[in-house]
């Protein structure tokens, strides 16, 4: 890497699921829960899966591909508030190299008889890495995941 | 950096056809001419001739005619361009979103079903 740039973006996702506020804070919450739906990519392995859910807390995740580049997920756990908000700021990795920082608050609010999930992000991005595609996923991996979104 | 361009949806759009994906994974290997295109299907012509259209269109395949032989080559620019969506934190976030909707809808509130599915 000869060019050093650190790039800023935001970007905020909004969803509404059919369940109530403290089913989707528990998937947050809990390790089982959260194995089912953070997890990787299908065919991946989980090399490390920890999380200790409280403010200080910590999480830890490292999947990839077997055989394949390790991608390492730190989180840091800065707020939570049950049924509400969670805010944790997490630092991805590509085997050794550090390729962003980001903050990430999940706002959680009873709407009718589900709950509407406020994500934002606040993300740091290293050297050019999160415009870099080609560099994590290739062809094939393009198009199983277009299978996958397509099947949905 | 992490908008979609217009471009993008072309480029979906031509890869929403199977026939079209086989094409961009048998050119994704290197170039091949367009009756070398047409041989795994069961196709006219013709037929293979608006799949090469659709993908030159979305910029995802070139093509130029070599004699009586066109030619068709992989445009790795617009590809990148798909992958690096993919690749990008909002459509990660977006897919695990979507997989926790999935988690939710399968389990219920006092008795979370087994996983279906690995």
């Amino acid at each position: 890497m000869t060019t050093r740039s650190a790039q800023h973006d935001t970007f905020t996702i909004e969803r509404r699921y059919p369940a109530t506020p403290a089913r989707v804070f528990n998937a947050f919450a809990d390790q089982t829960a959260k194995a089912r739906w953070f997890g990787c990519v299908d065919g991946w392995t989980v090399a490390e899966q920890t999380l200790d859910f409280r403010v200080g807390g910590r999480e830890v995740w490292r999947v990839g591909p077997p055989g394949g580049v390790e991608h390492r997920n730190d989180t840091y756990y800065h707020d939570i508030v049950p049924n509400e908000r969670i805010v944790w700021s997490y630092a991805m990795s590509l085997d050794d190299i550090r390729i962003s920082v980001s903050l990430s608050t999940v706002e959680l609010s009873a709407d009718g008889d589900g709950t509407r999930l406020v994500f934002t992000e606040q993300g740091m991005y290293l050297d050019g890495y999160e415009g870099a595609g080609d560099r994590v996923v290739g062809t094939n991996m393009l198009l199983d995941n277009l299978g996958a979104e397509l099947a949905r | 950096m992490l908008n979609h361009p217009k471009s993008l949806d072309l480029v979906f759009q031509a890869l929403s056809d199977p026939s079209r994906r086989v094409m961009v994974e048998r050119l994704s290997r290197g170039p091949a001419s367009v009756s070398d295109l047409a041989k795994p299907f069961d196709m006219s012509l013709p037929a293979v001739m608006q799949h090469l259209q659709v993908l030159e269109a979305s910029g995802l395949v070139r093509s130029v005619k070599q004699g009586r032989v066109r030619v068709c080559r992989i445009e790795p620019k617009a590809l990148e361009k798909a992958e690096s969506w993919f690749a990008s934190r909002r459509a990660s976030w977006e897919r695990k979103l979507d997989r926790l909707g999935e988690f939710l809808a399968e389990s219920s509130d006092d008795h979370p079903k087994p996983r279906r599915r690995s």
